[in-house]
């Protein structure tokens, strides 16, 4: 098949926040970039972050960059890489900045700063009093975001592809990354894109969970790329669930709610969390909230008629407040709930928001690999940012906020990093030697235009979703987890062998939603294999069969090659890049 | 419930036509998005575009009994039977529910809809007071889903030519910002008798945004500026 190829120096595939940050170094340093996106770039899902971002700015509380790494590598329940962290929290500010200077419009404090609100895990002086940290527009901080960065590429005059889906990595025999095969969603029509350097940031895997707050395109299809690549994917079992989803729906209320004063009232009308965490309370880690939910509920102490959630209280913020720093989320409750927030609690329960782990990557954004002796090789050619990487600065349980951050700040390293490969590797690389990794991509959209009988994609998508809820959900035991990992590979068969009944060219979502449920069942499986293997509690991973988390044995990132399912380990960078490291300690808020 | 579907596939048909689907079961609280879903369920080949699923992201403009919205927050409660459901009126179809949105977004990238300074970058943030911020309430939450531009009688007419009620309400976006500086410029590429003139106040703009926006208030404040400029 002779296929249409298209040059540039860079690709990267994603438009959210993080492929947008990187595109715009990059068209900033002159490099020819192709940003390729399945959906219109401000239909990603950056758009839908509501609290804010994090950044020791200081206009409300005392503040510095080292207090914002403590509460994180403390969040992180020390799994997070404290040299990635450190980085993270040093460029917090420049970067906070940098956007205002973009154009984003945050709110305002009264002297004309940054507004700033409290969110959960923030501490000033290393775990004492809260501090005000998260960076807002109202509660739509990610739309700002989003919009302020896509606008500043149309500046920079960045290439996009808009509603290209990407199908696959394009590697040669020495293992280089060349580019990637994308599909044309309008007219069905396959492309080669050609670059020196391929990012990817293509977003989480929220979808693998029934209910959840993420777009319906956050399917992991860049985790899922990589893995077919023979690359691991990292910790992957750390899975973070939000306290507080409109319960049943999944719609998200931010932490930001509670950053304002807002609380969470079990059925007995008590403020639990006073009892989960004494000093913290509703502000501890999502982590501990979300747990503590699932407790009050399974001991009888929910609210409503089946006692199946807990009420998030804040008419008490007065519905001036509540207009001003909390519109959207009051527009969602009107919409879906029909109740004013201004008037009545919101019924929450904790629900699938977060994907911790990913493609495993240095503090470039470089994605890298064991090699013989040493756990991070570099492959080169390749880069991820954003919430399809794992850097780690999440480790075991994300602080809210710090995705905003995290986007910005490693889709900009990445793009420096990729500026400083472009200008040692100034040719591209003969195609015709990454055409195996063409042909086994091409055999896999092929196998779907098979015309008969078979399960459909929509059928499949719903069992599993409601496999990795039920046995990867909240709290899991080594029996859950072996079942779960039996049915996903019932389903991953069943998959191989299903059909679709749509074989049209034009705009034929179907299909699209065929390759996104393979990508589906490759980022599950990797997660409950992952999560069975692991015999600790530890962040978002909470086993009942192990209550405890075990830094003796378990203090190391999981890898997860597809190949065979197999699983192996690296060492956690515990070692800051210029202060004290934080050893483990218990974690109390 | 009764849904009648635009659907057309340039592949195979001729031309367009409209596809009854039935569902039996309405849940409460169902959204047409929901209902667009189960029928997919049901009948693969239909498309349409969504994403985010609670009115944030802008995929999912459809023209719904006659009114530009937003299937995903769009009760079904509410709609008359038989549901109605086209594509945005005023663009090519791609195929079913699914437009050629390039010219909005064309109009939209023309306005030059980014902050626009001459002078360097301080070290800290731009000081904005909370007045001048809230200047920007009403407009920067456009989530660009087309619904205002597709009811613009003088957009399907000119969708080359006139801006659209979605670009100019972004124009004044950045002309109502405390930290832009570059009015005069903007004022000018708005001038002649398209860009912005084509306007004339028919309103289905404000009725239609599904974020409650005001098009047509930005529009007059754009004129209103102009004025001054001109004395
Ligand atoms: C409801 C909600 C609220 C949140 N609020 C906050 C908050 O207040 N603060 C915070 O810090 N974090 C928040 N988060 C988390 C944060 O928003 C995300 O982690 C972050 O925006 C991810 O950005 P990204 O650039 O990695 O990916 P995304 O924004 O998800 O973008 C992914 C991109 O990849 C593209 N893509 C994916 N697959 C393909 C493919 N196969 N081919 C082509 N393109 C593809 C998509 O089109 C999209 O452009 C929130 C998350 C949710 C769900
Ligand atoms: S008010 Fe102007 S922009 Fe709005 S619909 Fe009417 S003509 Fe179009
Ligand atoms: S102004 Fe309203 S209707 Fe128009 S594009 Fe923006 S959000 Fe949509
Ligand atoms: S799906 Fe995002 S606005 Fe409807």
């Amino acid at each position: 098949m002779n296929l249409e190829c298209r040059k540039f120096d860079a690709l990267v595939i994603g438009a959210g926040g993080g492929g947008l940050r990187a595109a715009l170094q990059l068209s900033q340093a002159d490099a020819s970039v192709a940003v390729v996106s399945k959906v219109f770039p401000t239909r990603s899902h950056t758009v839908a972050a509501q609290g804010g971002m994090n950044a020791a700015l200081a206009n409300v509380s005392p503040d510095n960059w080292h207090w914002h790494m403590y509460d994180t590598v403390k969040g992180s329940d020390y799994l997070g890489d404290q040299d990635a962290i450190e980085y993270m929290c040093r460029a917090a500010s420049h970067l906070v900045i940098e956007l205002e200077h973009q154009g984003v419009p945050f709110s305002r404090l009264d002297n004309g700063k940054i507004y700033q609100r409290p969110f959960g895990g923030q501490s000033q002086n290393f775990g004492g009093a809260q501090a005000a940290r998260t960076c807002a527009a109202a509660d739509r901080t990610g739309h700002a975001i989003l919009h302020t960065l896509y606008q500043q590429n149309i500046q920079a005059r960045t290439h996009f592809f808009d509603e290209y889906f990407a199908i696959d990595l394009l590697m040669d025999k020495d293992g280089f990354v060349l580019g990637a095969l994308v599909l044309r969603i309008e007219t069905g029509e396959l492309l080669i894109i050609e670059a020196k350097t391929t990012l990817l940031a293509t977003g989480g895997v929220g979808r693998l969970f029934r209910t959840n707050t993420n777009a319906r395109i956050n399917t992991g299809d860049g985790m899922a790329m990589v893995l077919r690549a023979g690359i691991p994917l990292q910790d992957m079992e750390f899975f973070q669930f939000h306290p507080t989803g409109i319960a049943g729906k999944g719609m998200l209320i931010t932490e930001g709610v509670r950053g304002e004063g807002g609380y969470l009232l079990n059925g007995d009308g008590e403020r639990f969390m006073e009892r989960y965490a004494p000093n913290a309370k509703d502000l501890a880690s999502r982590d501990v909230v979300s747990r503590a939910i699932a407790v009050e509920v399974r001991e009888g102490r929910g609210c409503g008629p089946d006692k199946d959630h807990v009420m998030l209280k804040l008419d008490h913020l007065g519905s001036e407040i509540i207009k001003k720093r909390l519109p959207g989320i009051r527009d969602t409750c009107i919409t879906f709930l029909h109740i004013d927030p201004v008037e009545q609690p919101i019924p929450v329960f904790p629900t699938a928001h977060y994907t911790m782990g990913g493609i495993p990557t240095n503090r470039y954004g470089q994605v890298v690999v064991p090699v013989k002796q040493s756990p991070e090789e570099p492959i080169p050619g390749l880069y991820a940012v954003g919430e399809c990487a794992c850097v780690s600065v999440h480790g075991a349980n994300r602080l809210g906020g710090n995705s905003l951050l995290d986007i910005v700040v490693f889709g900009r390293a990445a793009g420096n990093h990729i500026i400083e490969f472009l200008r040692e590797n100034r040719y591209h690389r003969p195609m015709q030697n990454a055409q195996d990794s063409i042909d086994r991509a091409l055999a896999r959209l092929a196998r779907w235009e098979q015309r008969r009988e078979g399960e459909t994609v929509d059928e499949l998508r719903k069992e599993l979703q409601k496999t990795m809820e039920f046995y990867c959900g909240v709290f899991r035991t080594r029996d859950v987890l072996e079942q779960g990992v039996k049915k996903m590979l019932e389903i991953e068969q069943r998959v191989a062998q299903a059909t679709l009944r749509d074989h049209s060219q034009v705009f034929n979502t179907a299909r699209i939603e065929a390759l996104e449920l393979e990508n589906l069942v490759d980022t599950g499986l990797a997660t409950v294999v992952s999560a069975l293997a692991r015999e600790e509690s530890r962040g978002a991973h909470s086993r009942e069969d192990f209550p405890e988390r075990d830094d003796q044995r378990w203090l190391k990132h999981s890898l997860y090659y597809q190949e065979q399912n197999r699983l192996d380990y690296k060492p956690v960078r515990i070692k800051p890049l210029t202060v004290e490291s934080f050893p483990p300690k218990p974690r109390v808020y | 419930m009764r849904f009648s579907v635009y659907r057309y596939n340039p592949e195979v048909d001729s031309g367009p036509r409209m596809q009854t689907y039935v569902l039996e079961q309405v849940p409460q609280g169902m959204m047409l998005l929901d209902a667009l879903l189960e029928i997919k369920a049901q009948d693969e080949t239909l498309s349409f575009r969504r994403s985010c699923g609670e009115g944030v992201c802008g995929s999912d403009a459809l023209n719904i009994n006659g009114r530009n919205g937003l299937a995903c927050i769009t009760p079904v409660a509410d709609l008359k039977e038989p549901v109605e459901v086209r594509p945005l009126p005023g663009l090519p179809v791609v195929r079913d529910l699914v437009v050629d949105m390039d010219k909005f977004f064309h109009q939209y990238r023309a306005v030059q809809p980014y902050l626009i300074v001459h002078d360097p970058d301080p070290e800290t943030e731009r000081p904005q007071s909370p007045e001048d911020r809230d200047k920007l309430d009403g407009l920067y939450e456009c989530i660009l889903c087309g619904c205002c531009s597709m009811s613009c009688p003088s957009f399907w007419w000119n969708p080359d030519k006139f801006r659209g009620p979605a670009a100019l309400l972004q124009a004044w976006r950045f002309l109502a910002d405390s930290r832009d500086q570059a009015t005069e410029h903007r004022l000018q590429e708005l001038e002649g008798p398209y860009r912005m003139f084509r306007c004339h106040t028919i309103m289905n703009c404000v009725d239609v945004c599904p974020k409650g926006l005001n098009p047509t208030l930005a529009i007059n404040n754009i004129k209103k500026l102009m004025l001054k400029h001109l004395v």
